[in-house]
């Protein structure tokens, strides 16, 4: 790794600063690494600064790239975050949002209303992490058989599975 | 004795032999595979009836996507719990006289994917005569795994092969449906019931016992 990429960039990009001019409130943390900028975004506004990032003339986030869970291990506090990656189709960047979960109150709002396609990320976030999100058209398991107990991806879920699955 | 004599004597043109090796015989010279590739394995699978191998000399080079048309099915490559259903399911829709080979070492015991993902082996779903190992194995390999399934298929009897009476069939659970959800199991925090994949055929218990 090279010293650049190693060391953090804390050159605010135009955008975040524009952003944080018109809704300071959406912005509780930037993080700027590896040439990627990410805006940890309070749970309550992520819908709101979806569908403005959407539309908004500066950023054309017209596109959702990937919505994506993450367990930072069972001890942390918070423990889960889930990601938004954006990116716009006519002024190529990306952006990413990040809002962070308590394990007690693992709710967010759901963006199917602003990206349709949001629907089946957030039941694969659903499904191996147990993120529940509200008022989700037709939030049920994706990838794992409908019967399945627990969330695959989280740190305290054991490789082999539990009874009846693993038949060890 | 010497009834096969005055047989042979009486109507030369008459051959005499016991029912169960005609019919094993015509069996076993024509095994249609059902095609059951998940994983590089199927490559593998599949150039067993190329040129090069040839898998038609044995007569079980018709790959038939229906299992309707199927007698042998080949599983190669790993098994997801989520496919394991799915298999069940191809499986019970295959006609009896129908036999199983593992082909490779994730379809005989979940191979390096030693993980809640895998079934860890494919004979915890449906009953294998012939398991090849191998990652994956080459197309000799299966070509030698279907001549020992020729002769396994030469010792059987034409009783054992029965299909399922219809009676019992019906009241089987369907194989392989997974529990229709509407959305409803998020919110009330349950679980749907656990089923069974299918009843086991007949020739399944009798192995078993």
């Amino acid at each position: 790794m090279s010293e650049q990429a190693s060391s953090p960039d804390t050159t605010p990009s135009p955008l975040v600063t524009a952003l944080q001019r018109e809704h300071p409130e959406w912005i509780s943390e930037v993080i700027y690494a590896f040439g990627e900028t990410t805006i940890i975004v309070p749970r309550e506004h992520i819908v709101a600064a979806c569908s403005f990032l959407k539309t908004w003339p500066e950023g054309q986030f017209n596109f959702l790239s990937d919505i994506c869970g993450a367990d930072r291990g069972v001890e942390e506090e918070p423990r889960f975050e889930v990601n938004y990656h954006l990116f716009s189709t006519t002024k190529y960047h990306r952006i990413r949002l990040k809002v962070v979960l308590n394990e007690e109150d693992i709710h967010v709002p759901s963006v199917t209303g602003v990206w349709r396609t949001a629907n089946w990320h957030e039941r694969e976030t659903f499904d191996l992490f147990g993120v529940i999100f509200d008022d989700h058209p037709d939030l049920r398991r994706i990838l794992l058989p409908d019967d399945w107990q627990g969330h695959a991806l989280r740190k305290d879920f054991p490789l082999r599975g539990y009874e009846p699955y693993s038949l060890k | 004795m010497g009834l096969e004599n005055v047989i042979a004597e009486a109507l030369p043109e008459v051959l005499t032999t016991r029912l169960d090796s005609l019919i094993n015989w015509a069996r076993k010279s024509s095994l249609w595979p059902a095609t059951f590739g998940l994983a590089c394995c199927a490559i593998e699978m599949m150039n067993a009836t190329t040129s090069r191998n040839d898998l038609a000399r044995f007569g079980a080079e018709v790959f038939r996507a229906s299992p309707r048309q199927a007698d042998v099915m080949i599983v190669s490559g790993r098994v997801s719990r989520k496919m394991a259903p799915v298999l069940r399911r191809i499986y019970d829709q295959m006609p009896e006289p129908k036999w199983v080979i593992s082909m490779g070492a994730c379809a005989t015991s979940g191979g390096v994917f030693d993980n809640y993902a895998i079934v860890q082996g494919v004979d915890k779903i449906v009953p294998v005569d012939v398991y090849i190992p191998g990652c994956p194995p080459r197309p000799e390999m299966l070509i030698h795994a279907v001549m020992m399934l020729q002769d396994k298929v030469m010792k059987e009897s034409v009783r054992d092969r029965r299909d399922i009476p219809e009676e019992e069939a019906r009241q089987a659970v369907v194989p392989g449906t997974l529990p229709v959800t509407d959305g409803s199991t998020a919110r009330q925090n349950t679980l749907p019931e656990s089923r069974p994949y299918t009843i086991a055929s007949r020739h399944e218990r009798r192995r078993s016992s």
